[in-house]
């Protein structure tokens, strides 16, 4: 059984959604990469801002 | 002596004389059916950009959304089987959008039949997004044929 970690877990969606969305959003290769690195950045670092935010909150 | 049989015509002038193209077949089909990229991109993920010979972006949608649906069930994920509320049946409408790679999936009995742990709640959610994106790049395929994206 694979048992990554939460944080893996993100990082790996992010990835292959961000792969999917640069391809099928764009159209050429250039703005297809430059879209997936965007959406991946945005992917992560938002995880990360709610996860200090639930943090946050919680304590 | 010449003779016009009537009906349609079911061969394309196209390249008639020159060398044969041995991708032909696979793009004549793509251009007589303008659903078959989409069907196909829904049923095998991917496939609905190889008929189109979109083999870079064919290829790495393929790897995407297999590997988030392989991670999905090594993560013990859910496969939705039946539709007791509206969740289950949200989920079950994602895993759809999978095709084939659902169809035996619940053929060979794989994926946890409970969510017992949080990994596998990840990959019950990451099975349903494959399907999800699946039929985005379906959809895709399907713009590529039709002239609507380049």
């Amino acid at each position: 059984m694979f048992r990554p970690s939460h944080f893996a877990a993100v990082v790996l969606f992010a990835l292959f959604a961000s792969v999917v969305f640069g391809i099928t959003q764009r159209d050429t290769p250039q703005r297809m990469f430059r879209y997936g690195l965007y959406c991946f950045a945005l992917f992560v670092a938002s995880a990360i801002v709610l996860s200090w935010a639930m943090f946050l909150i919680a304590r | 002596m010449v003779t016009c049989l009537p009906g349609p015509v079911r061969y394309s002038q196209k390249g008639m004389g020159t060398t044969p193209d041995k991708n032909a077949g696979t793009q004549d089909l793509a251009e007589r059916y303008v659903y078959l990229p989409l069907i196909a991109g829904w049923l095998v993920p991917g496939a609905g950009h190889f008929l189109l010979r979109k083999w870079g972006r064919g290829t790495l949608l393929a790897v995407s959304i297999l590997s988030m649906f392989v991670l999905g069930l090594a993560m013990q994920g859910e496969l939705y089987r039946g539709a007791q509320d509206v969740l289950d049946m949200l989920g079950m409408v994602g895993d759809l959008g999978n095709g084939l790679l659902y169809l035996v999936g619940r053929a060979l009995g794989l994926g946890a039949n409970q969510v017992q742990v949080t990994t596998a709640d990840y990959g019950t959610r990451f099975i349903v997004v494959a399907g999800l994106l699946n039929v985005v790049a379906a959809v895709d395929a399907h713009n590529l044929r039709t002239g609507r994206k380049s």
